[in-house]
């Protein structure tokens, strides 16, 4: 897979700064990029946001739509969660149907808002078993300078957030659409925290270039009330037992932190 | 300075073998000053150096092998062979003409075909391309007839024996020509096809008892016995012409 | 589809559904070396799982654009058969079984010694023929055993085995039921030799503090299905030399 390849020589430096505990832009291992957050873009969409977290760019929109249950869960609405790395993000990122890169990012994505429940999908029935609303949410990548899954997971949290669904009424089994909005309704406020291992060390919200040269990716992400509820170990390397434990704890810290920048009390 | 198992006791990747003071030999390596077998087989140790013969490996080229391989795919100026290795092996036409290649001229199909067997010789390999051949040597070439056996190349230092003690033994007692590709390849050349017949047969024998000792002479044995008992069936279908 | 009454996946004695204690793993059968034309292969079956994986070996890439100069390209293709689940599922590669081939080569590629053979590639295929739960734990231990028999160089064998959490109690190797009725399921791959964890999600809601403790279980577990993964390779180089000993005997 061919990429923006760093120089080996800047690969070294990386790699030595890191063994000391230091990166390359000055941050500390646990520190994460500089975070902007915006809400409310897609004026067509039910919800939006964008992140920037460094030069990352992602953009989440949000769509509420009439559709059918699943069988084994004819009372529920359904969450389905679709990422597009987009050719314009980078030199990398080829058009087509999703690859395993897309999928993966969907996924963990997915698994974060759906295992802690975020959504109160039994509120979003219709008819049992026949029509229920679906929850679209799409995941498009804008500019890809690392850690995709944390921004990703962010934006999906902030434009679920912002989401405010239409007001209707049923009448003969139909959906009518009534004027007004309503917020949906979020039980949950799931974060995911990635970490890179280089040179047997931990850092958090790797870049692209740090991205490029470690060994293996752990994402964690946890809810509101400290729980776990998705976890995610990539790349060609490996953890230690140790440093996975080590990872859950700073893990528990960054949640709360970042949490903070996208629900305002 | 530990050693974890006896000698010819069947190992397994990751199975801990020696520590600190040994050298990492054949499909072994090293961690943390720990020496490590990579490869199901069985380890041994000579001196200070602990390896592992493996049960089942690859070929990997290297230069000055021999080989036997089948034509692929005829080309512009030579020929792809299917050596039985991760890589495909080229033989050029200059490696293979005795006077120079002559494009317009030389017809490639009709010195070798795709489908037609070759001894060749490896003449350049390295991990940034593929091994390259020749036939210009003698006793290479196109395989008109005889029959070839494959076995695992891991066994085949055992056909050869100590300084070639099986082969000539085998030799003798067939009468077969044998010629021994690096690659796990044997083709068996004899004067009848029970000549062959017999090469073969104790060239599976070697193959699956390669790690027994004694073997050179119950091969011996065998196929005398073989030979001994086809001479009685002989003698006794001559017996009852005899007698009607 | 849900019933009036649930039955309880584990009862006040601590048995679940199948009599296995909370930290026990399921019964399981492995062969080695069962195709003809793979340069490797091996079978598992743990509970109702039935698994096959098959390698073929360094061999040239296709396409070659895709060869990498300085070692091999592991491919991996996780695939389920139509008639291994309950519900016939499309022959068709859906999103989880793309993401599961995914995390399934990153858990195997730290074992191999990708970097003896670069510009080939080895192609890793796992069947499930049968599934109730855990099939990419057991996906990976068969197919570890899989590249073993290829007789392709490995740093160790990499075993796999999920920990869960159900009714509130912790517990090893989840079956299909035990995972959709239960709060966490968390498939984990190791290393031995490195203390490597080479394989490890989780889905469902795990409170902090119970972290260490599952991801323990979860080694634990991946430990013994690595004795059995060594057991099982013994047996079918045993049986070979067993038959040879035999025919030597026998003159």
């Amino acid at each position: 897979m061919s990429s923006i390849m760093a120089a080996r020589i800047k690969k070294k430096r990386i790699a030595q700064l890191i063994a000391h505990g230091k990166r390359l832009d000055e941050r500390g291992p646990s520190d994460y990029r500089e975070i902007q957050i915006e809400a409310g873009l897609i004026e067509r969409a039910e919800g939006s946001a964008r992140v920037r977290l460094g030069k990352t760019e992602v953009l989440v929109g949000v769509k509420i739509e009439t559709g059918e249950p699943f069988l084994d869960t004819p009372n529920e609405g359904v969450l389905t969660v679709n990422a597009e790395l987009v050719p314009l993000a980078s030199p990398t990122f080829e058009a087509g149907p999703p690859d395993e890169n897309s999928i993966e990012l969907a996924r963990i994505v997915d698994r974060g808002i759906r295992e802690s429940k975020a959504i109160a999908l039994e509120t979003l029935c219709v008819e049992p078993g026949k029509t229920v609303f679906v929850v679209f949410v799409d995941v498009y990548v804008l500019n890809h300078d690392g850690n995709l899954i944390d921004a990703s997971a962010l934006a999906s949290l902030a434009a679920l957030l912002n989401t405010k669904m239409f007001n209707y009424e049923v009448k003969e089994g139909e959906v009518k659409i009534k004027p007004g909005y309503t917020p949906l309704p979020l039980r949950n406020h799931p974060v995911a925290v990635t970490f890179a291992k280089i040179n047997d060390k931990l850092i958090v919200d790797p870049w692209l270039e740090e991205e490029q040269i470690m060994d293996a990716r752990l994402t964690m992400t946890v809810d509101k009330d400290g729980k776990i509820c998705a976890l995610q170990k990539g790349g060609y390397g490996y953890f230690t037992t140790q440093q996975i434990f080590e990872a859950a704890k700073i893990a528990m810290e960054k949640t709360e932190e970042l949490r903070k920048l996208v629900v305002k009390e | 300075m530990p050693v974890f198992y006896e000698r010819r006791q069947l190992v397994m990747p990751g199975d801990l073998l020696a520590e600190n003071d040994y050298m990492t030999g054949e499909n072994t390596y090293r961690e943390d000053g720990k020496i490590y077998a990579t490869r199901v087989g069985l380890v041994d140790y000579e001196e200070r150096r602990v390896f592992v013969v493996a049960l089942k490996a690859f070929y990997i080229p290297a230069v000055g092998d021999t080989i036997i391989g089948k034509v692929t795919e005829v080309g512009m100026s030579g020929w792809t062979i299917d050596i039985r290795a991760p890589y495909p092996a080229l033989l050029r036409a200059s490696d293979a003409l005795e006077r120079p290649f002559r494009p317009q001229q030389d017809d490639l199909p009709s010195i070798f075909d795709v489908g037609d067997l070759v001894i060749a010789k490896i003449v350049a390999y390295d991990r940034t391309r593929d091994p390259l051949l020749t036939i210009l040597e003698p006793s290479l070439g196109k395989i008109t007839r005889g029959q070839l056996v494959e076995v695992t190349p891991t066994k085949i230092p055992r056909v050869i024996g100590k300084k070639g003690s099986m082969i000539t033994m085998l030799k003798q007692e067939t009468g077969c020509q044998i010629t021994i590709g690096q690659n796990g390849l044997i083709l068996v050349s004899g004067k009848t096809p029970e000549d062959e017949r017999l090469a073969i047969m104790a060239i599976r024998k070697i193959e699956r008892e390669a790690h027994t000792s004694g073997l050179t002479d119950r091969v011996t044995e065998m196929i005398r016995k073989e030979k001994g008992e086809k001479e009685v069936v002989e003698n006794v279908t001559k017996e009852t012409r005899k007698t009607h | 589809m849900s019933q009036k009454k649930q039955e309880k996946l584990i009862d006040e004695k601590g048995t679940r559904l199948d009599g296995r204690k909370v930290n026990e793993l399921r019964g399981l059968k492995i062969e080695v070396g069962i195709l003809g034309n793979a340069d490797g292969s091996a079978y598992i079956e743990q509970g109702k799982n039935k698994i096959l994986a098959a390698v073929y070996g360094p061999r040239e890439v296709h396409p070659k654009h895709l060869a990498l100069p300085d070692r091999a390209l592991l491919r991996c293709r996780y695939h389920m058969a139509p008639f291994s689940v309950q519900e016939r599922k499309s022959p068709a590669p859906s999103r989880r079984e793309m993401e599961l081939s995914k995390v399934i080569r990153e858990a195997l590629e730290p074992s191999v010694f990708t970097e003896y053979y670069p510009r080939t590639s080895i192609d890793l295929f796992i069947e499930v023929l049968q599934a109730d739960g855990g099939t990419r734990c057991a996906g990976i231990t068969v197919a570890s055993l899989a590249l073993a028999d290829a007789g392709i160089p490995m740093r160790d064998l990499v075993a796999a085995c999920a920990a869960g959490k159900i009714e509130g109690q912790i517990v090893l190797d989840l079956t299909d039921v035990e995972d959709k009725a239960g709060e966490a399921d968390m498939p984990l791959a190791y290393m031995p030799n490195a203390n490597a964890i080479t394989l490890l999600q989780m889905d469902g809601m795990l409170p902090g503090e119970e972290f260490e403790s599952m991801v323990n279980l979860a080694v634990e577990g991946c430990k013994q299905v690595y004795q059995l993964q060594k057991e099982a390779l013994k047996a079918k180089y045993m049986a070979s030399k067993e038959a040879v000993k035999e025919e030597a005997t026998e003159e």
